[in-house]
């Protein structure tokens, strides 16, 4: 079961790897919307250092948001879903494997990129290392959930502005408590209870979300 | 159950009960209005604008009933695939994303003189307004497909997905103290409001589940209609 997860997060890997595109893509539309609110806000320092934690939280979730699509979309259209829905291994377990490889993809160069971001957004230095450690513990999360609504909107028209409005409201605790985490760093407060809020809802997440999306992907190749 | 997983049967149940239902949504309306906005006394603080709670309340408390009658219709629909319970699922959502909406605008409306703002960003406002948003995803999600199976069942997983949000805002007065007042009818030690205040508002509360029963029965007796016309659409056109 491990070997067939480590087969699916590899082809996965390497399909995103080969098309390389997509991937940096994402990064770049990180890079371009967090850098265009210092253009919307104003250029002042003390503004930006007070909401650069939420600009990049929230910068982060469209990202992902954008990249759900070729989670299953490419794989539907192609027939390959069918086969590895026929699979002697459990279908959740290859979710897990294709989430895994599409937070790899996706999820982890936002993170690498992030405080380069919180720079230009002129975030106090001691919120660095909390919003690696909040959004380590958070963009799993977030890969996780928009499984399931990518999985959901499989076939549907106009599945990409569907998508956001099923994904987005499921994403709110995610950035409340990623957010929160930032801040409270930034101001010398603990922070503790936000990181075991956001390890208990990525854990909630890892345990549910592969069920849910595995059933969603059982009607659509119905 | 599944004696009532036949449409035939079911119009037959719901042709009786709907005219008592809707004759006791007027009565307890009527009566429930009434006395919530002439009889029962003002507030010692807040004045004569408690009287909002009479609406704002026993909406609140719909918007999330609705949603966890949606839930459970979904989870049976998709374990026992019992044809009604999918149009049950689809007729309660957009009542309970209407009972929300209102409980949402009465809200505001009652926070204006209240809190001295329209909107606050406190955790109870935000997780019914995240239900607002449940309730849009599944309503166009039911709708995205051709096929009307294929989305009844890919909104029964997001009705069940969204389910934890339920209790988020069942609590969140609790767990966060913020603006909104924490839970005062149903909590351990009995209802902290008067009983001049808590009969009318229960039965405001019985006349809005009244209402919501006819109003559901109506719903799916219309869609089971439609689904007939669609039927007899194809077999006409296939022949």
């Amino acid at each position: 079961m491990m070997g067939s997860f480590l087969d699916i997060v590899r082809r996965d890997l390497r399909l995103a790897l080969r098309q390389g595109a997509d991937s940096l893509m994402v990064l770049a539309f990180f890079v371009v919307g967090v850098v265009l609110f210092p253009f919307g806000v104003g250029p002042e320092l003390a503004v930006l250092e007070r909401i650069s934690a939420g600009v990049l939280w929230v910068m982060a979730l469209l990202a992902a948001l954008l990249s759900l699509d070729r989670l299953f979309q490419n794989d539907y259209e192609d027939g390959s879903l069918d086969l590895l829905a026929l699979a002697p291994v459990p279908l959740p377990i290859i979710v897990l494997g294709k989430v895994a490889a599409h937070w790899l993809t996706t999820g982890l160069p936002l993170i690498a990129i992030a405080p380069l971001l919180a720079v230009l957004l002129n975030m106090n230095g001691d919120g660095f290392v909390m919003l690696v450690t909040a959004m380590a513990l958070g963009t799993p999360t977030l890969s996780l959930i928009g499984a399931v609504g990518a999985a959901l909107v499989l076939g549907a028209r106009r599945g990409g502005v569907l998508l956001s409005l099923l994904v987005l409201p499921l994403y709110v605790p995610a950035l409340v408590f990623g957010v929160s985490a930032v801040d409270a760093a930034v101001m010398g407060f603990e922070t503790r209870a936000q990181i075991m809020v956001l390890g208990a809802l990525l854990l909630a997440s890892a345990a549910l979300c592969p069920w849910a999306a595995s059933a969603a992907l059982r009607q659509a190749i119905e | 159950m599944h004696r009532f997983a036949n449409p035939a049967r079911f119009l037959r149940i719901a042709n009786v009960i709907l005219p008592w239902s809707a004759g006791l949504t007027v009565v307890l309306l009527v009566v429930g209005l009434a006395w919530s906005l002439f009889v029962s006394p003002p507030d010692y603080q807040q004045g004569e604008s408690v009287r909002i709670m009479y609406v704002h309340v026993p909406s609140a408390w719909m918007g999330l009933f609705a949603y966890a009658v949606m839930a459970v219709a979904s989870a049976v629909a998709l374990i026992w695939k019992h044809p009604l319970a999918d149009l049950s699922a689809k007729a309660s959502a957009p009542v309970g994303a209407a009972f929300t909406f209102i409980c949402l605008v009465t809200g505001s409306l009652w926070g204006k003189p209240m809190w001295g703002t329209y909107w606050v960003w406190d955790a109870r406002l935000t997780s019914m307004l995240i239900l607002l948003f449940l309730y849009l995803g599944y309503m166009a999600l039911v709708n995205a497909f051709d096929d009307p199976g294929r989305g009844a069942k890919a909104a029964a997983i997001l009705a069940l997905v969204g389910v934890v949000n339920l209790p988020i805002i069942k609590f969140s007065v609790d767990w966060w103290n913020t603006l909104h007042q924490p839970a005062s009818v149903i909590k351990m030690g009995g209802p902290a409001i008067s009983a001049g205040m808590l009969i009318p508002l229960l039965i405001m509360g019985l006349a809005f589940k009244a209402f919501y029963v006819t109003i559901l029965l109506v719903r799916v007796r219309t869609e089971i209609a439609s689904a007939k016309v669609r039927a007899i659409r194809l077999t006409q056109v296939h022949g």
